[in-house]
């Protein structure tokens, strides 16, 4: 940037007047709307006006005019702002919308069900209406903190190891591998997990515990990669300036790198679990099917949320809609869960991570 | 006695979760009142925690309460289109024997025979009998060189469903629905479809035929039914996947199906009669007449089909008479059945299989099977029959 | 204190704490090698048998689930790249503080709904919505081999199913992609801004090339997601092994994880050797991803904000 720019940009720092913002956009709504009702009545076949349609136009109609007129009294390198702020906003709104639907839907069609029976009963002897997801919850509980309990310090030390030791062959491969970790499937991993168990157990095992391994491949990839990037982050100046004080390299990653980087680590791991705690194919092959609540993950089969809620919509009794219902709740209390754990992972972060 | 162990936790009769517990006493003491700010946060986290690791903490129906005699744990695995009634079946055997857990997994018809000859379950459902080369095989669970026995316990009626505008009923001949199905006749006006419902006005629409996009018995039968009667158009035999060259839109699961075909306009699929809902339905000609399909019309064809040759006796697998021309008779049936080993390596194991399945082949099994899941029950020479093998099992 | 106890101090924490962060990276390799161990093993049989599960040979019947999974993904990450860098700036440089931290949260969650509520919602909501469109876009568009027609009639197409995908992995993407803009330096921000630098001008200097590493890198976390999703396809797709540009029919190539999905309950023996090859198979396309991925990092890493 030249100095010539920056004093042009002072001299000609006029501002587009606030009325123009609020009038643009009721302008692009309605030549939006006209020009689709024009179109719909020249077609025959379009019953009703397409509401996505209108308001598409709309957008970009508005985006555009506004950046001309942007253009036109603020100079370019304004307008070029303006335009970026419209744009991202708009992936922002645009992003927001299904993700909203997708969340209301869920809620909204969960709610039949989000009594205290759901959090208090199990599938045993029910049938058709009542039954909750008690057996589910805790089964989704054990077997997802195991996950993270084997996940977490290996997928940590990993990317410790990567950043701040890796040098040579064996960090090149790790780092190639641990890519190729992020694409296994959910259902190999189940299978995976499932095979080793027969081979230790014997054929037709069924473990909780064995849900958590399966969790665990698809999880380490997720932590190692989230924690890596966090690292890498973390400016060289601090791990320096800790040296220089003496410090040995262990206590510089424990006491410096870490805790800087700490919430995008707390971030990452919470979105290992979330991106766990939702599968169901493996969990569906190793840690089974049961209507009967099991505490023990190193015993026999263990139900877990999403097998709850995937077996309810896909084996509907004849009073379908209490099946349906109860999937549903099963995805709202997933939710809820995972909104719990964030909610901690928050307050972790906060508490612990330096301020600056 | 709990009260004198935790003072600030009263634990009503049943101590399991589910806002049961009062974490504090409701008329506390004035000794209560004075710890009871101080230690209220570390009673919430004991008792929450105490909760959790305690053996109580079962689901609020999970009690025990027994005269039964039967006790212990078996599995089984296998056809998803019998879940419902497994369900039903193990929730009203448990009820009478509360010390007998029972799981199955609707795994899938192969994966449940796989996991039976692996030893992995004791019991399995299966869409289609015991091919020939698996009979071959060693079963884990069973005494060494022993087979299992099967029977039909679950004989439930296929729908051909659709969703036209106005249409609640349609009359089509076996050659009309392979044509869809194979993606030759593919308007709801075509001559072969409204000279068989003169009565009926139908659209110029184009035909969207939902069939599963993944392996089941549910194909399986259906296209059997085709194969034997519409050899002509329909040429790829009895199959689980479906030919590319059908095109047609494919759906998992039967509720995937049916609501597929809900969704759209002018779709037509097949699915367990029992999910069918108010979707409209096709009567079959058979014979002479249009069948629409029913638990008694599917029960019918069960009796005018023949076992399979070349089998041991305990070995009850049929052939379905897809080509029957009997009046009344709905051919579109998904037949269902269990097996289990003759002998057991395990005697404890030998009683429950024996009871359990027992109970699914009586009157009253089989009256729960038929409201859990729309299904015909089985003929009482066929119960008879199924009742001797099960006497046999050691 | 003598000068020789710290020392000896040092090195036994370091060797500790060096060989811990050594053995979990071996860790990683030894696991991925059972696995590979395990998918090999298994498919073995599907190759050497005398029955044959896939009669055509097996690179003919892994092709078109091989085309579908890669085409399925190309259109998640195409959508879900721009919006997640737009949700991420958006958070970290544009919204209100207070409301971008409530946003930034709210997303996350999103990451925990199970795979099988995004197929039903995908199915259920979304496919029956974006069925009037795919019926514009072939009448107006319809000479572009994608719009091709017959349109399908429940929505239940290759396009829907990159559009879900692309729902899925927003929420990671975005939560990693935000993670990496809020570390930018601030000293590099502020320095721009001193110079009189619009917003725009900040991000594009200061902002994305820092990101620019982590960007690639969460884009290949959704990818791997998007190319392993199993429940969500196979609920939403009307699929079938055929290869088709067409985004817009019921006529669409399954993708690998979903036949192994629909596939797997019901198959047995060989069969089952079969599907567990194709599994390699998508093993091996995420590697040569993840390579090509690696590469493009590696040439822009002078840009990286720690060295």
């Amino acid at each position: 940037m030249t100095t010539a720019s920056v004093t042009q940009n002072f001299q000609g720092s006029r501002s587009l007047p606030k009325w123009l913002a609020p009038t643009l956009l009721a302008v692009a709504i309605l030549a939006s709307f006209s020009i689709n009702s024009a179109l719909a009545s020249s077609n025959p076949e379009a019953t009703q006006l397409n509401l996505f349609a209108v308001a598409l136009v709309a957008v970009i109609t508005y985006s555009i005019g506004f950046y001309l007129a942007s253009r036109i009294i603020e100079g370019q390198r304004k307008s070029a702002d303006r335009l970026v702020t419209i744009l991202v906003t708009g992936a922002f709104a645009l992003a927001v919308v299904p993700l909203i639907s997708l969340a209301w839907t869920v809620v909204e069609r969960g709610a039949a069900r989000f009594d205290i029976d759901f959090f208090t009963f199990s599938m045993r002897n029910v049938v058709g209406a009542g039954g909750g997801a008690y057996h589910a919850i805790i089964g989704t509980l054990e077997i997802t903190g195991l996950a993270t309990l084997i996940s977490v310090p290996i997928g940590i030390m990993t990317a410790i190891y990567l950043v701040e030791y890796g040098r040579g062959a064996l960090a090149r491969a790790v780092t190639f591998f641990v890519d190729v970790m992020t694409g296994i499937p959910s259902i190999v991993a189940g299978l995976f997990a499932y095979a080793a168990f027969v081979v230790i157990f014997g054929p037709g095992v069924r473990m909780g515990v064995g849900g958590a391994i399966a969790l665990s491949v698809l999880m380490i990839p997720v932590v190692i990669r989230a924690t890596e990037e966090m690292l890498k982050i973390v400016p060289n100046e601090l791990r320096e300036a800790s040296y220089a004080l003496g410090v040995p390299k262990w206590l510089t990653v424990t006491k410096v790198v870490l805790p800087t980087a700490l919430a995008g680590i707390a971030t990452g791991v919470m979105i290992a679990i979330a991106r766990i705690i939702g599968e169901t194919a493996p969990l569906l092959i190793i840690a089974g099917f049961t209507a009967s609540t099991n505490f023990n993950p190193f015993d026999e089969r263990m139900m877990t949320l999403p097998v709850f809620v995937y077996t309810s919509y896909a084996n509907q009794g004849s009073d379908a809609q209490t099946y349906i219902d109860r999937a549903w709740t099963g995805a709202l209390v997933l939710m809820l869960i995972v909104m719990i754990l964030n909610i901690i992972a928050r307050l972790v972060s906060k508490y612990f991570s330096p301020k600056g | 006695m709990y009260e004198k162990s935790f003072p600030f936790v009263h634990l009503q009769d049943n101590p399991c979760l589910g806002g049961r517990v009062n974490l504090v006493s409701v008329n506390p003491t004035s000794y209560e009142r004075y710890y009871m700010s101080r230690l209220i946060k570390l009673a919430a986290i004991a008792g929450a925690s105490a909760l959790v690791l305690s053996g109580c903490a079962g689901a609020a129906n999970e009690e025990t309460a027994t005269e039964s005699t039967l006790s212990g744990t078996i599995s089984g695995s296998g056809a998803s289109s019998m879940g419902s009634g497994q369900e039903a079946w193990i929730a009203e055997f448990q009820i009478a024997n509360p010390n007998v857990t029972i799981n199955y997994d609707p795994s899938g018809s192969g994966a449940g025979r796989e996991a039976f000859t692996a030893g992995g379950v004791v019991f399995a459902g299966t869409d289609s009998y015991w091919k020939d080369e698996e009979l071959a095989l060693e079963f884990a669970a069973c005494a060494p060189g022993t087979k299992p026995w099967e029977f039909p316990v679950w004989i439930s009626p296929i729908a051909v469903i659709f969703n036209l505008e106005g249409v609640d009923s349609l009359n089509l001949d076996a050659a009309t629905v392979a044509g869809i199905f194979a993606g030759e006749i593919t308007m709801w006006n075509d001559d072969a479809i409204t000279s068989q419902n003169p009565d009926l006005d139908l659209p110029e629409l184009s035909i969207t035929a939902v069939h599963r996009s993944d392996d089941s018995g549910t194909t399986k039968n259906f296209t059997n039914y085709l194969e034997k009667t519409a050899e002509a158009i329909w040429t790829a035999g009895t199959i689980e996947t479906w030919p590319t060259e059908y095109g047609g839109e494919g759906a998992k699961g039967t509720s995937g199906v049916v609501d597929a075909v809900t969704a759209g306009n002018g779709t037509i699929g097949y699915a367990d009669a029992s999910k069918a809902g108010d979707l409209g339905t096709v009567a079959i000609k058979v014979g002479d007449g249009y069948v629409s399909f029913s638990a008694e019309a599917a029960s019918k064809v069960i009796e005018a089909s023949s076992l399979v040759e070349g089998r041991e006796s305990y070995d009850l697998a049929y052939k379905i008479a897809r080509d029957t021309t009997e009046s009344g008779v709905y051919p579109i049936v998904l037949v269902s059945y269990l097996t289990g080993c003759n002998e057991y390596l395990d005697a404890e194991v030998a009683t429950l299989v024996k009871a359990y399945a027992s109970y699914i082949i009586s009157e009253q099994g089989q009256a729960t099977a038929a409201s859990a899941g729309g299904t015909a029950p089985i003929s009482a020479s066929l119960r008879e029959k199924a009742q001797a093998i099960i006497d046999a099992i050691k | 204190m003598s000068s020789q106890a710290p020392v000896v101090k040092r090195r036994i924490g370091d060797l500790v704490f060096s060989n811990l962060a050594i053995g979990s990276g071996v860790a990683i390799l030894v696991i991925l090698a059972a696995v590979a161990i395990f998918l090999f093993a298994e498919s073995v049989p599907a190759f050497l048998s005398e029955q044959d599960a896939a009669p055509d040979g097996f690179f003919a019947y892994v092709a078109p689930f091989l085309f579908g999974t890669v085409l399925a993904s190309i259109i998640a990450l195409l959508i879900a790249t721009p919006l997640a860098i737009g949700i991420a700036l958006y958070i970290s440089h544009f919204a209100p503080r207070r409301l971008s931290q409530a946003l930034g949260y709210s997303i996350d969650l999103l990451a925990a709904i199970p795979s099988v509520v995004y197929g039903l919602w995908g199915m259920l909501v979304l496919a029956p919505f974006l069925n009037p469109s795919y019926l514009w876009l072939n009448e107006n568009f319809g000479w572009i081999p994608f719009f091709e027609g017959p349109v399908s009639a429940t929505g239940r197409t290759m396009m829907t199913v990159g559009i879900v995908l692309a729902i899925m992995i927003l929420p990671i993407m975005a939560a990693l992609i935000r993670e990496i803009f809020l570390q930018t330096p601030r000293l590099h921000e502020e320095a721009a801004l001193a110079l009189g630098a619009t917003r725009w001008e900040v991000i594009k200097m200061a902002v994305l090339p820092f990101g620019k590493a982590g960007i690639i890198s969460s884009a290949m976390l959704g990818l791997g997601r998007a190319l392993g999703e199993t429940m969500a396809v196979a609920l939403v797709l009307s699929g079938s092994g055929v290869i088709t540009f067409a985004l817009l029919t019921s006529t669409n190539p399954n993708t690998i994880a979903a036949n192994i999905a629909l596939q797997f309950p019901e198959s047995s023996g060989t069969y089952t050797s079969l599907l567990i090859a194709t599994g390699l198979v998508l093993f091996a396309i995420t590697m040569a991803i993840n390579m090509l991925a690696r590469w493009v990092i590696s040439r822009r890493s002078e840009f990286s904000g720690a060295n």
